[in-house]
């Protein structure tokens, strides 16, 4: 064995584990705040954390393994992660990055010579409206440029810690151009707790049946019904219940803030500016199921939300709006605590979420039994969106009939757009649910778009022959990207990003979506490298088939989404990429000698076979 | 009367909480399948025993039976899907079926005669994966390991020993063992242990006896995987 480099981790890993107690549900937390002191999590760590929550070894490497911002080999002590979401791209972070590697002598993926600095791709950190973007140690960078990243590189050479950096570097903005009934009207904190109270529970859960709320994250599943049913499941276990320390049977309520579809950042903006309303939604959603407990699952990107959240969930329970005995009421108790993602989409998925609540590896269970049955530590869960717990808490203020009144029958009520990409005005725009894309793209000022990614890559991709349709779940169901694309885009380059992004974010569980998402990327690289035939169309359809078919869930299921749509509605910017040969070897000879020439450091001509 | 559902046409009878999966096997109809053992907790990950209920894709090892469900199994167009899924696995890994000691006893190889698969159909990925020989009495060979988890819960549900976990994620997930050194020898690992003698390829091996049942006496050398299951195991097993 290789000598301990860490012979007093004990000691220093005491303030941490003492922080968290002896819960494995804290696993994932405790990880996170090690990756912060060491740059990575020493295999000493890993010993010393798994006796202290008494978990075998392995257990706690699988979850360090999986999540992308821990590392199990050394990072640098700064670590610069470029956001690689198109929209980025299709504002220079491919040059940007390069041009910081170069000013650093780093390759991306490694880590300098001196252990200093390490730079590398992560998938979109929500900050479409703002970018390029980049985390440097988990903390986001915004509106990246030459002269930015030049002083940041100085920061890095005199070793200046984070946290004494310009705040000018870290300002990230709402850019909220057009607010609605969320975001417009001003919101009380306890308005609509008030309101619920001197209607009822039970009274107050027709309201959101007769409002028709939809699930915000983009399934659209009818809220009162997943409260409901999380209320009966607790009613059917009557008989051999699992109680809290009040004596009253256990179940929660989890707010789903892992926003990590590329292109949304409305959640983002929810939680900046009115995390009031969607604490406020939690609350009322907790009195209707009966939960005493929540949970915000705040993605790892957001972190640098955590202290002011905190902060209102502080002012919230001074003010008797959280804790025991709420607004007075005998017995109405109900707090929150958030948790902190670590890069892991999959975690977005509810089930998958729930198992990172717990600490373990982000992996969507098998259903049934759904959630609102047995869902955190296998108890009755309700999970929902920010801007549904934000709907809720304005319903339970406002009236059903009030929120029913706005957008479509099926669609009821607002739809928050997180826009980007290329159009004057990015941002967040609140509309009634029915709007037709043209509208959007120009109140955002999109001229001459081709293309829009309506709800991100696992959305659909709407040409410009399309744009009357409307958003709405009968039409274009949506979790609230809405990446735009002018006419002069090469839309392969985004299908290209995005089969990277799956590739990327497949937790690895099942084999269609472990290898399919490979597949997937593999085959675009080849396209993109200019060495793709028409067999290889077929074989995209083919892969996308077997993803969409056997895949264990959603992420899987939608992956091939882009690449099928836009072969269908943009064929020609595949074939423009194709050899026009009729024969193209699958393998790439000269490229398999690219692994000989990094290593001798040699491309010259005579290590090259044409 | 006991409940029934019907799988391609045929009846076959299941008990209230069984899934498709367990009914299929007692009643020796033949899903394709390589993460499921009915010794274990149902994992479907491998995705192979997808069957079409209602017209819907659903994993049969975990979807529980109820009364009346109509179940496609093997049909033309869900063994291409299995077939591509089996192509999948022996891509992404490195298996060598001529020079493997667990040839003709390898449910891997097996499943991809029955479904007729010809050709790896996609481009090998050749990824590097650890042998680890440290044990005294067992080899753990990633490069076949389908990461079906069959040893994780062998070991942690029947051995009680957690030997076993899953690190990395999506392609780069991967079978690591509760060791400091991550050494199976430096684990409490034990060639009397369950969690040895479920893989269902040659990722765990046991040492000195690889050719007791020699070539063409094994298992799947005689009979189809469907055969086997549906007749019961009659061939040699080592």
């Amino acid at each position: 064995m290789e000598p301990c480099e860490y012979p007093h981790i004990e000691d220093q890993l005491a303030p941490v584990l003492g922080r968290h107690g002896g819960d494995p549900t804290r696993l994932l937390q405790i990880l996170r705040d090690v990756q912060d002191c060491f740059h990575f999590i020493p295999p000493e760590a890993i010993d010393c954390i798994a006796s202290h929550l008494n978990l075998s070894r392995a257990e706690v490497e699988g979850v360090a393994g999986f999540y992308s911002f821990l590392s199990l080999i050394p990072q640098g002590e700064y670590r610069l992660l470029f956001s690689d979401n198109i929209t980025d791209n299709m504002l220079g972070k491919p040059e940007l990055m390069q041009y910081f590697c170069n000013k650093l002598w780093v390759e991306p993926g490694k880590v300098s010579e001196d252990n200093l600095v390490s730079v590398d791709s992560t998938s979109c950190t929500g900050m479409c409206d703002q970018g390029p973007a980049a985390l440097v140690n988990g903390w986001p960078l915004t509106n990246l440029d030459n002269n930015r990243l030049d002083l940041i590189a100085e920061l890095i050479r005199i070793r200046k810690p984070v946290a004494e950096w310009p705040e000018m570097l870290f300002e990230v903005r709402d850019n909220i151009r057009r607010p609605g009934m969320l975001l417009g009207d001003l919101f009380v904190p306890g308005a609509g707790l008030r309101a619920m109270l001197a209607r009822g529970a039970e009274a107050t859960l027709r309201e959101v049946d007769a409002a028709n709320l939809r699930g915000r994250g983009g399934a659209g599943f009818k809220t009162a019904s997943k409260w409901s049913f999380c209320h009966a499941a607790i009613a059917e276990e009557e008989g051999s219940m699992i109680c809290d320390v009040g004596g009253n049977p256990e179940r929660f309520i989890v707010c789903n803030a892992d926003e990590g579809e590329p292109g949304t950042f409305k959640d983002r903006v929810l939680l900046s500016s009115h995390a009031d309303m969607v604490f406020e939604g939690m609350t009322v959603g907790a009195r209707v199921i009966g939960a005493r407990k929540g949970f915000l699952y705040l993605r790892g990107e957001y972190r640098y939300l955590l202290k002011p959240l905190e902060a209102v969930l502080a002012r919230r329970r001074a003010d008797g709006l959280l804790g025991e005995n709420i607004l007075d009421e005998t017995g109405f108790a109900f707090d929150i605590e958030i948790h902190l993602g670590a890069g892991a989409y999959i975690c977005g998925e509810e089930s998958a979420l729930i198992e990172s609540l717990e600490g373990k590896r982000g992996r969507p269970r098998n259903r049934p039994p759904f959630p609102v049955t047995k869902g955190y530590l296998g108890r009755p869960t309700v999970v929902d969106n920010v801007e549904t717990f934000a709907c809720a808490a304005r319903i339970a203020e406002k009236g059903g009939a009030w929120f029913a009144a706005m957008g479509t029958a099926q669609s009821t009520g607002t739809k928050i757009l997180s826009i980007s990409g290329d159009c004057a005005r990015p941002g967040i725009y609140e509309y009634p649910f029915g709007v037709t894309v043209e509208e959007v793209l120009r109140d955002c000022g999109a001229e001459d778009a081709h293309a829009v990614q309506v709800s991100g890559p696992s959305g659909t991709l709407v040409s410009w022959q399309e744009f009357g349709r409307r958003i709405a779940f009968e039409d274009l169901p949506t979790a609230g990207a809405f990446m735009v694309f002018h006419r002069k885009r090469e839309m392969f380059a985004a299908a290209h990003n995005f089969t990277h992004f799956f590739a990327h974010e497949s937790c690895g569980f099942c084999t269609p979506c472990r290898v399919g998402t490979q597949l997937q990327k593999r085959i675009m690289d080849k396209i993109a490298g200019g060495h793709g035939t028409p067999a290889d169309l077929e074989e995209l359809k083919h892969v996308g088939h077997i993803l969409g078919t056997m895949s264990h869930c959603g992420l899987g299921h939608t992956a091939a989404n882009p690449v099928l749509v836009t072969l269908k509605k943009f064929p020609g910017t595949f074939e423009r990429k194709l050899k026009a040969l009729s024969f193209e070897p699958a393998f790439d000879l000269d490229g398999a000698l690219q692994t000989a020439r990094n290593i001798t450091g040699r491309d010259d001509e005579w290590a090259h076979l044409i | 009367m006991s409940k029934t559902i019907s799988i391609d046409g045929v009846n076959i009878p299941f008990a209230d909480g069984q899934t498709i999966m367990d009914a299929a096997l007692v009643a020796k109809v033949y899903i394709p399948h390589l993460c499921h053992n009915p010794e274990f907790k149902p994992h479907g990950s491998c995705k192979l025993c997808t069957v079409n209920v209602n017209g819907r894709p659903v994993s049969s090892c975990t979807l529980p039976a109820s009364e009346g469900m109509e179940v496609e199994n093997m049909t033309e167009a869900l063994n291409n899907e299995r077939r591509a899924i089996v192509q999948m696995l022996f891509v992404e890994g490195n298996h060598l079926c001529p020079t493997c000691e667990k040839s003709g006893n390898c449910q891997l190889q097996a499943v991809a005669y029955c479904l007729g698969m010809m050709s790896p159909r996609y481009n090998h990925f050749y990824p590097p994966r650890e042998v680890d020989a440290s044990h005294p009495d067992v080899f753990l060979d990633r490069n076949r390991c389908i990461l079906c988890e069959l040893c994780l819960r062998a070991s942690r549900d029947v051995d009680g020993k957690n030997v076993f976990a899953l690190s990395g994620r999506g392609i780069g997930s991967r079978l690591v063992v509760n060791s400091a050194s991550g050494r199976l020898g430096d684990s409490t690992f034990a060639v009397t242990d369950r969690a040895a003698q479920v893989c269902p390829t040659g990722a765990i091996l046991i040492k000195r006896q690889g050719f007791s049942v020699p070539i063409g006496r094994r298992i799947y050398d005689h009979k189809p995987i469907c055969q086997v299951e549906s007749e019961g195991k009659e061939g040699e097993h080592e």
